[in-house]
């Protein structure tokens, strides 16, 4: 308890001399600097999972694998004779050695790249635990060479070369001498490298082929109808697009033949390049510029790009194969993927087949197109390379693009499976009816202007998808229109749809296309496609045409209920080479169906079902842990202490042993007795800082003390304690809803009680408040008295049997202050009690019956008023001269003479009458103004008070 | 004066003190709570007379999912009622949820009047319950007042059609009405992470500004983090994250994937929340 009282102490020393109200203010506004354990280990938990979480993020997870650069050069050409040096990267798993072989992969990257553009797939492969072998194919970047386009002479061999290659390492698994455990993967040129890779060499174990061409012939000359390449209309852009990347390969590579040995230019006859050919070789440079020229093939032409083609080797390929095609690729379609697939089937080699809503126009898909391919590449080569898994299914998978991501921004698709391959045409189809008459369409010289449908080598995922990019020349193109669809239909596989054509010359050049139009006329041409038809042996008027059969491109659509199909024929596209000669067509509708191929597909389970009973479980726990919670309140309500302390049983209010040291170890109150007896009306007298208020709050469940007991009618108080009913309050000022009256305040007060609104005694309360009229303003308005004289009204509702009030005369004026000593006399009789603190001793000496005066946290004196305020021995003199005065006095036989400022003493007579002092300092010529007789409180109270009115108000 | 045996005053029963209804009708006194509640019929109105101004001349390059969302506003009055939510839940909602949640405990310590409720006495859990029903009851008014509101003015001034959606196509009227509840459902779900952010300040602080600009700049700074892709991973637990996951609601079918993540999210950083402001106010001295 000293110690107590020397803390309390200190700190009044700190804050000495600061305004009582601005340090209360401070002390609540700054957070308390003092660090406790507590706090120290909180803040310890905090900044341990905060560095926790951010490590997890950013700590980088050590590679699995090595990286060789380096350049391998292979013995290449038709006699396997040419030496090629290729640019290659090597990435070796830690893990593989020659005790722990590993399987290897040859990834190949898309024409006009490098091995760079791979970098990020072998590292995911390395991951996996394979070892990856990445290159530059011939003809680009740093290695050297020319492009050949997948020529089995030149780049097949050089891949079989760099299988020797693998074969010759200690740390590849072999499945005899020279023949490594390989699979070969790429995308578009790469693609197409694994297939014919696989059909020249036995010892590839697999192959995911990817966005790749079946045969070229048909891809830059396709032709709709089936009449084969020799027929085909050119696709001028993306053939352009495709010859131009090879072409500025020669640039880049001009540079960096510098550095490494240039095998290149020994490989090329006729030393630099020729510049319309760049570094494609010279048969295939020819054949471009004859196409590109006449916007025909010449069958040997055709037969030099079907060399380079899968087409013509596909029975030959063993190699399971994990086939990937782009739904929005208007260079390389979905078509492309079905020849491949049904080719290399037909011999009985595994074939899966996977789209995506990506491609050469879509670009690499949204993410969990990514993962589908990236998760199916890995199961294949898992299974077919290393054993591991079970056999892959057969399924077919796809995906439609269902929206936008709301996250990223980008599309979101929807996966969807088929337990089996239908092909393009479908597992079932569905038609639908289109209608309209015949009509010219005029051909545009030299395809100017003609209508835009894809945007080749743009391809930033929504060229195809945006349907405000496609434009229909006026005049160019006939549109047959269904009814609204009565229910929505899923089309999976390339529609067909039969038409006619009239042309004056005999031949036309046309553009079928399937729309989707919305009821608004917004026209949507799936993923951009177009099927491309060139018809010879045409009448001059339609109606000899024979009705011809259009496939057209497969698409993955969902045409909805309400939609309105429309198929289009146009007479000229920017992506195609047409007819240059101006001329008018006549076309119309070979009849009136469209069939669409449709599938049975179940929608991909995707982690989505594992959240979802994430959130199952998250919701239970929560109702959980609320009924817990709700459950354990009630628990330690009803277990709460609900005993009558025997000795306090009747006693209104019993202070026993308080001690309150707050959170920042400011001790408020030391040690705290008294009690409060039914018919007192006891006063709380102390100056500033005594610790009256923090006792109040301790009485009011405010907080709680730290040591020592409240009792109110002998139940022992905690925060919301039920007796706390049974008191009340006003206690640091008046609180109030601004916005409502008094009246309003009074009632919204009581009801919050819960209690019976004829228990208020609302009408006595009111009158004791005594507003008037102004009881119906709003609180807002008052003032300050009006504001305290309502909440003494307050504290006065339900007649409580103790009454607490804290400094309740602060801003009234005097009547009011004679009225309330009456009302609060008045109050304590029928066994209630009243407690008043105040830091003013008339206030308390005329209002109360006992009092209890505190100082620094402790109870100084106490008792009724009548005892502590009689008279006090001492006596206060103003006199003329102190000096004389003192020593006259002290002659005079008085106790002690205490100066104080301006002449005042105060002497203790002990015992000498008053008359007999007087007396002396007369007789001692010092001249007296003033005698005033003290009484004991005010000596007990100014002593206290003296020099020390500071200190913190809120105690 | 008889009392009963746990010493409380005859007719005291603690689960009767501070009843949802006293609490409302504290609240809705109050010209703050009329005033943002009047804001939420007042903003789809005054959105509505904007549309009303000029020419839509906006640039022809504007792809996101905002523009798109706007320059279909006018197609009806879900379309509407759905561009008022999407204007809206970034700040607006954000700021009148933590007014709400943020006001309602500071602002009675800040008057002075909380010492007094506590003296009734009103069990400190219960107070804290009957002012978060309260406080709650009042955001989701407001929700459904603001959509109230842009419905049916939408309605009327463009007419009852489906609703059109950037990518999804059409969307009959009755499931689109089906889909914009479940928007204001995941709404209302997601704003509880300011709801029990500003009502943790508001137990902790006396000041109600700081507990509802507290709570809002929480969000901001979150909002903020979430735009930087460095963060990586790390962004997925901030609690604004999946915040316009449930535009994820306008694609067909719906995409409730990052929905089911949201809700995870803010039901768990509310349940923390809350807790820590229950904790924490049952064991707190009340000094104001």
């Amino acid at each position: 308890m000293l110690s107590g009282g020397a803390a309390g102490g200190l700190r009044r020393r700190t804050v000495a001399g600061m305004p009582s109200a601005l340090s209360t203010r401070v002390r609540r506004a700054l957070p308390r600097p003092r660090l406790t354990r507590r706090r120290l280990i909180t803040a310890g938990v905090v900044l341990a999972v905060v560095l926790g979480v951010v490590g997890w993020a950013a700590w980088p997870t050590p590679k699995s694998y090595l990286v060789e650069n380096q350049t391998i050069t292979v013995q290449t050409g038709p006699d396997g004779a040419i030496p090629v040096a290729l640019d290659t990267t090597y990435y070796r798993p830690k893990a593989a050695s020659r005790a722990h072989p590993v399987g290897a992969v040859l990834l190949a990257h898309g024409f006009g790249g490098t091995k760079d553009d791979v970098a990020d797939d072998a590292k995911d492969l390395a991951d996996h635990g394979y070892a990856v072998l990445a290159w530059t194919a011939e003809g680009f970047g740093a290695s050297g060479g020319q492009i050949h386009v997948d020529s089995p002479d030149w780049e097949v061999r050089d891949a079989q070369r760099l299988i020797d290659w693998l074969a010759a390492r200690p740390e590849i698994r072999l499945d005899a001498p020279g023949d490594p455990r390989v699979a070969v993967v790429g995308g578009s040129y790469g693609g197409g490298l694994a297939l014919m890779a696989a059909g020249y060499d036995k010892r590839i174990d697999a192959i995911v082929p990817q966005i790749t061409w079946n045969d070229l012939a048909n891809a830059f000359l396709p032709e709709a109808t089936g009449t084969g390449p020799g027929s085909g209309v050119f696709k001028k852009v993306w053939a352009g697009l495709f010859f131009g990347s090879g072409q500025a390969a020669d640039l880049s590579a001009a540079a960096a033949l510098t550095g490494p040995p240039a095998g290149g230019a020994r490989t090329r006859p006729g030393g630099p390049s020729d510049p319309s050919c760049g570094r494609f070789a010279a048969d295939v440079c020819r054949a471009y510029l004859s196409i590109a020229t006449t916007g025909t093939a010449t069958p040997d032409e055709i037969a030099l790009l079907r060399r380079s083609s899968p087409a013509s080797i596909l029975d030959r390929i063993t190699a399971p194969t994990l086939l990937v095609q782009g739904e929005a690729d208007s260079l390389f379609p979905l078509s492309e993927a079905d020849a491949n697939a049904k080719g290399i089937a037909a011999h009985g080699t595994p074939v899966r087949v996977a789209w995506f809503t990506g491609g050469h126009d879509g670009g690499a898909g949204p993410q969990s197109d990514q993962d589908r391919v990236r998760f199916l590449t890995a199961q294949w080569l898992d299974h077919y390379l290393l054993g591991k898994g079970a056999v892959p299914a057969d399924s077919f998978t796809y995906s439609r693009i269902a929206g936008i991501d709301a996250q990223a921004e980008g599309v979101v698709a929807l996966g969807s499976v088929v337990s089996e391959y239908p092909g393009i045409a479908g597992a079932g189809t569905s038609t639908v009816t289109v209608r309209g008459p015949d009509r010219p369409i005029a051909n545009p010289p030299n395809d100017n202007p003609a209508a835009i449908t894809s945007l080749p080598g743009l391809g930033g995922g929504l060229a195809s998808f945006v349907s405000g990019r496609v434009v229909e020349v006026p005049g160019q193109h006939a549109d047959f229109v269904s009814a609204p669809l009565p229910s929505t239909v899923d089309v999976v596989g390339a529609p067909t749809v039969r038409i006619r054509a009239a042309s004056p010359t005999g031949q036309a050049v046309l553009f079928v296309k399937l729309y989707d139009v919305d009821p608004q006329n917004g026209l949507t041409l799936p993923d951009g496609l177009v099927a491309p038809v060139r018809l010879t042996g045409l009448p001059a008027s339609i109606d000899q045409a024979a009705p011809v059969t259009v496939t057209l491109p497969a698409i993955v659509h969902e045409f909805q209920a309400g939609h309105l199909m429309r198929i289009t024929i146009a007479s000229a596209d920017q992506a195609y080479l047409t007819p240059a000669a101006p001329t008018v067509y006549t076309v119309g509708l070979g009849g009136s169906d469209v069939t669409l191929p449709t599938v049975d597909s179940a929608p991909i389970a995707t982690t989505a079902v594992l959240w979802r009973w994430v959130l199952v479980g998250v919701l239970g726990l929560l109702a959980l842990g609320l009924a817990v919670g709700v459950l354990l309140g009630r628990r330690r309500y009803r277990r709460a202490d609900r005993s009558v302390h025997p000795d306090h049983a009747d006693v209104p209010l019993v202070v026993d042993g308080l001690r309150k040291a707050y959170d920042d170890g400011f001790l408020a109150v030391s040690t705290v007795d008294f009690r409060v007896e039914r018919g007192q009306v006891v006063g709380l007298l102390g100056p500033n800082g005594a610790g009256k208020t923090t006792t109040l709050r301790v009485l009011m469940g405010l907080t709680k003390p730290t040591a020592g007991d409240i009792y109110v009618f002998g139940h022992r108080l905690t925060p919301g304690s039920p007796v706390l009913s049974r008191l009340g309050a006003l206690v640091e000022g008046p609180g109030f809803l601004p916005h409502l009256s008094g009246l309003r305040n009074l009632e919204l007060f009581w009801r919050a009680t819960g209690r019976p609104m004829a228990d208020a005694y609302l009408q006595e309360a009111l009158d004791i408040a005594g507003l008037g009229d102004s009881i119906h303003r709003r609180v807002k308005t008052y003032s300050h008295g009006m504001k305290q004289r309502l909440a003494i009204a307050q504290a006065m509702l339900g007649l409580p049997e103790l009454l607490v009030l804290d400094e309740p005369t602060d801003g009234l004026d005097p009547p009011q202050i004679a009225e309330m000593r009456r009302v609060l006399r008045r109050y304590a009789t029928d066994g209630r009690a009243v407690l008043v603190s105040s830091h003013l001793l008339a206030e308390v000496e005329q209002t109360c019956t006992h009092v209890v005066v505190l100082h620094r946290g402790e109870v100084v004196a106490s008792g009724p008023v009548d005892d502590i305020v009689g008279d006090s021995p001492s006596v206060q003199f103003d006199v003329s001269d102190p000096v004389a005065a003192t020593a006259a006095l002290q002659a005079a036989g008085v106790r002690t003479v205490t100066g104080e400022s301006n002449g005042t003493l105060v002497v203790d007579l002990d015992g000498t009458p008053r008359a007999e002092a007087v007396a002396a300092l007369v007789r001692a010529g010092v001249g007296v103004d003033r005698v005033v007789p003290r009484r004991r409180l005010e000596d007990a109270f100014l002593a206290l008070v003296r020099g020390d009115t500071e200190g913190s108000a809120d105690r | 004066m008889t009392t009963t045996m746990d010493g409380s005053a005859v007719g005291y029963r603690p689960t009767r003190t501070l009843t949802f209804r006293t609490e409302l009708r504290r609240q809705a006194s109050r010209r703050r709570t009329q005033l943002a509640l009047g804001f939420m019929v007042v903003l789809p109105l005054i959105i509505l007379i904007a549309f009303e101004f000029g020419d839509d001349n906006g640039g022809g390059s504007r792809r996101s999912q905002f523009a798109a969302l706007a320059d279909i506003a006018t197609a009806g009055g879900l379309n509407f009622a759905l561009f008022t939510l999407l204007v809206s839940s970034s700040f607006l909602l954000i700021v009148v949820v933590a007014l709400f949640c943020g006001d309602t405990v500071a602002g009675e310590a800040s008057w002075g009047s909380l010492r007094y409720l506590l003296a009734v006495p009103v069990p400190r859990a219960r107070l804290l319950g009957s002012k978060l029903l309260v406080s709650l009851f009042s955001c989701a008014v407001a929700l459904v007042l603001l959509t109230g509101t842009a419905l049916l003015a939408g309605t009327l001034r463009y007419g009852w059609h489906p609703l059109q959606t950037t990518v999804a196509g059409d969307i009959a009227s009755g499931t689109a009405l089906v889909r914009l509840l479940a928007i204001l459902g995941y709404l209302a779900v997601s704003l509880l992470v300011v709801a029990s952010l500003a009502f943790l300040l508001s137990v902790s602080t006396d000041a109600p500004l700081g507990a509802v600009g507290g709570a809002v700049l929480l969000q901001i700074l979150s909002s903020i983090l979430d735009q930087i892709t460095a963060l990586g991973n790390l962004r997925l637990i901030l609690p604004t994250h999946y915040a316009s996951a449930w535009l994820g609601l306008l694609s067909n079918p719906v995409q409730t994937d990052d929905m089911v993540k949201g809700v995870i999210s803010a039901l768990a950083y509310a349940a923390f929340f809350f807790g820590w402001a229950w904790y924490r106010f049952l064991r707190k001295d009340v000094v104001s």
